[in-house]
């Protein structure tokens, strides 16, 4: 129980670094930790991603199967994001029926793809009105350690780039790789008391009044956004967010790329 | 440096470590005459025993342990209080080191709170009570907290307190060792930070010989590192 | 027992040689991979690579049981979930428990029961996870195998670790650790878990067509199999705590953190020791 509970103790110590400008864990307030991505990771799926944002592990599996689209898409593929937050990443998480955390996150990773349109879905068309490609990218979260949005929307990007889809297993012609358009980066700030910490940890999300993702495209527009917690945001704050996160989504989408 | 390998034999749950002339001592069992390891760790032995000095586990609280808790809960007469063991302890009002009148717990301790305190009882089904009528009870205010497996406790406070007071005199942070594996720290922030670092060192690789020179040395190094970058 | 391929023409699962489909004779076991202390926030943890099978493995506990009527007031609980990725087969799994997969929990939660020192914790819970995250035929046996080497790593007290393998029956001849598709296509599969050092049997089960001597066939080709695997989780676990001074010297430890139990490597040499035995 004590783990959802900081002490006021640590409170105040980590207020206290930051009117010197220092985090617990050395970092600069603006500087996300360190991204490492393993591609292709499984091999039964189509794609996958295996993403370490500092602590916090996310493996992320993608696969196609051919299906009917929606009634009211009927030109283009089918789009599902579930994120599973299994027992063994944290003491908190029980097993049990998506909860509306894990349901939160899975809805926004899913925006942040969809409304960048990342993927061009109407290439997912195989027969119009009958037949499309169906992508279900399912997001396991293995180790938390804070940051869950970005961790699992780096995951996601990553799973998705290395696609291959299986035509020729479907008889539809030979492999391909999924066509690209669009590369959405998240990067999440928390906010304690009046500081603004990008890529909070465990112990800063703990802590954290208020929370923004927010999603960029490469050309540093808007994709996705979502505000979480109960604090607030001024308009000044959410502006100095907005064009931080245009900033760190700028360094980190070249590793997303796999450059 | 010393570049000597400092490997010592770690036995796993279910390797023999001795036979019936030996005493089974903590972290082993004995089987058909027997003692084997119940736990991963360093064997040892000692007058007779073998023991295996285990190398993660939980913090099971002993009478008399001195242990560093948060208040989670409280009720009217009592607070509860996590100390980083399978079992929740409660602090009883008549233990705590304050006059305190029914349904006024709150004014003392409030959850949040961080106390250094002291296991009162153990009973036969492990129901723990705490007690902060010893000397250096205390809710704790100001300086960091940090967790460390307590399995690596002895270490940090080293033989006859030599290892936590080098850190202390080298950091000049007031520092109390938790058995249960919490550390209270107090001092000027980049001096609690390097204790920290310190300890985290002797907890994470502390296998080799010269442990002691390793943490002195991060220590030297980190307070040479912060004396360019102004006051701490 | 995972999902139905289609083919379209009748398989030879051993060929004149004696081979498998992936070469191996039939006594080989598949390329297995341990390592131990892979994540931070469990107890323990450790992943495994069998074959074509990635397995996680995590511990926590002996921690609080809840819910609270579940308790055992004597002893600690000792509850394994088994749970497969839905990207882990060919064709999609939903997320969720099946039938199956509360099966295999059980079965695995009482292999470990046999061995923890449960009445050491009463009113606790030793929970132990496992996640299948890519499955070719015998996610059990690795997962036990895994989840074993986790418990280790997490310091829960025990009699041993256990050790599992499986063997079956393709094409008439009895062989150790089938993959998915000697599974799917062969006319029996027999997984099963022992403890190495007394050779107690923990789990067994059985699906198929033995007759009672390719049973004592396959079980001691599993058994012999278990004893390799328990070097390669013994070689883990030591593996994951021997650290020379060049190593302590070269990284920088992390940052401190509160409420974060590393349990990594690290033990004081003699002369620098506390209390014994703490």
């Amino acid at each position: 129980m004590s783990e959802e509970i900081v002490s006021e103790l640590m409170r105040a110590h980590v207020y206290r670094l930051a009117e010197t400008g220092q985090r617990v864990d050395g970092r600069g307030f603006d500087d996300p930790r360190k991204v490492t991505i393993e591609r292709s990771f499984v091999k039964t799926a189509e794609g996958s991603a295996r993403v370490k944002l500092g602590n916090t592990d996310v493996l992320v599996g993608v696969k196609l199967s051919v299906g009917e689209p929606y009634p009211d898409t009927p030109n283009t593929g089918v789009l599902s994001t579930s994120v599973e937050l299994i027992p063994m990443a944290s003491p908190t998480f029980e097993a049990g029926p998506p909860r509306p955390d894990a349901i939160e996150l899975a809805r926004v990773v899913d925006r942040g793809i969809r409304e960048s349109k990342m993927v061009n879905m109407e290439k997912l068309c195989i027969t119009p009105k009958e037949k499309v490609w169906v992508m279900f990218i399912d997001i396991h979260v293995l180790d938390y350690d804070g940051n869950l949005f970005d961790a699992c929307s780096y995951g996601a990007t990553a799973a998705i780039a290395s696609v291959v889809v299986p035509a020729k297993a479907a008889g539809l012609g030979e492999d391909f790789p999924l066509p690209i358009d669009h590369w959405p980066v998240s990067v999440t700030t928390a906010k304690i008391k009046d500081i603004l910490l990008v890529d909070p940890g465990l112990d800063e999300e703990r802590m954290a009044d208020a929370r923004l993702t927010v999603t960029t495209d490469e050309n540093g527009d808007i994709r996705a956004m979502q505000k979480g917690l109960s604090g607030t945001f001024s308009y000044d704050e959410l502006k100095r967010i907005i064009e931080t996160a245009q900033r760190v989504a700028r360094e980190i989408r070249p590793l997303l790329q796999g450059s | 440096m010393q570049g000597r390998e400092g490997l010592r034999p770690i036995v796993i749950p279910g390797e023999a470590v001795g036979g019936p002339e030996l005493k089974p001592g903590p972290g082993t069992y004995s089987e058909g005459g027997q003692l084997f390891a119940a736990q991963l760790g360093i064997r040892t032995e000692r007058d007779g025993r073998v023991s295996v000095i285990p190398l993660n586990g939980r913090y099971i609280p002993k009478r008399g342990d001195a242990v560093i808790g948060d208040v989670i809960d409280l009720g009217p007469s009592h607070w509860l209080v996590d100390i980083n063991s399978p079992y929740p302890a409660p602090l009883h009002a008549t233990e705590s080191p304050w006059r305190v009148e029914f349904g006024d717990t709150a004014r003392f301790l409030k959850v949040g709170d961080v106390i250094m305190c002291h296991v009162l009882s153990v009973d036969e089904i492990k129901r723990v009570q705490l007690t902060m009528q010893e000397r250096e009870a205390r809710r704790l205010s100001g300086g960091m907290a940090m967790e460390i497996s307590p399995t690596k406790v002895p270490r940090v406070i080293g033989k006859e307190g030599s290892m936590v007071s080098l850190i202390k005199d080298l950091t000049r942070c007031q520092i109390y060792v938790g058995q249960n594996g919490r550390i209270w720290l107090d001092g000027a922030d980049r001096d609690t930070g390097i204790a920290a670092s310190a300890i985290r060192l002797i907890e994470e690789r502390a296998q080799a010989f010269g442990l002691t020179e390793a943490v002195r040395e991060l220590i030297e190094r980190a307070r040479r590192e912060t004396r360019g970058h102004g006051p701490s | 027992m995972e999902d139905i391929e289609h083919i379209q023409k009748e398989m030879k699962l051993i060929n004149e040689q004696g081979r498998r489909l992936d070469g191996r004779k039939p006594d080989e076991l598949r390329p297995v991979r341990i390592e131990a202390g892979v994540l931070r926030r469990a107890d323990g943890s450790a992943y495994m690579e069998w074959g074509g099978n990635k397995v996680l493995a995590a511990v926590y506990g002996p921690r609080e049981a809840h819910p609270r009527h579940l308790q055992d007031p004597a002893r600690a609980l000792v509850q394994c979930r088994y749970n497969m990725a839905p990207f882990s087969v060919s064709d999609r799994k939903r997320p969720g428990p099946d039938r199956r997969s509360v099966e295999i929990s059980k079965v695995i939660s009482e292999a470990f029961s046999a061995v923890v020192f449960k009445e050491q914790f009463p009113r606790t819970s030793v929970d132990i996870f496992i996640e299948v995250l890519q499955a070719d035929a015998g996610t059990r046996c690795a997962g036990l195998t895994a989840a074993s080497v986790a418990l280790a790593d997490a310091g829960v007290p025990m009699r041993d670790l256990v050790a599992s393998c499986a063997s079956g029956k393709i094409d008439g001849v009895v062989c150790l650790d089938l993959n998915k598709e000697e599974d799917n296509f062969g006319d029996a599969d027999c997984p099963m878990a022992i403890v190495p050092r007394t050779g107690e049997i923990v789990l067994l089960q059985m699906d198929g067509h033995l007759t009672y001597d390719e049973f004592q066939k396959a079980m001691s080709l599993s058994i012999g199999a278990a004893q390799r695997l328990y070097e390669l989780q013994r070689d883990a676990l030591r593996r994951r705590y021997s650290v020379t001074l060049e190593d302590i010297l070269k990284e920088p430890p992390s940052a401190p953190m509160v409420a974060a139990p590393s349990p990594e490597p690290g033990l004081p040499p003699e002369d620098d020791f506390g209390p014994e035995g703490i």
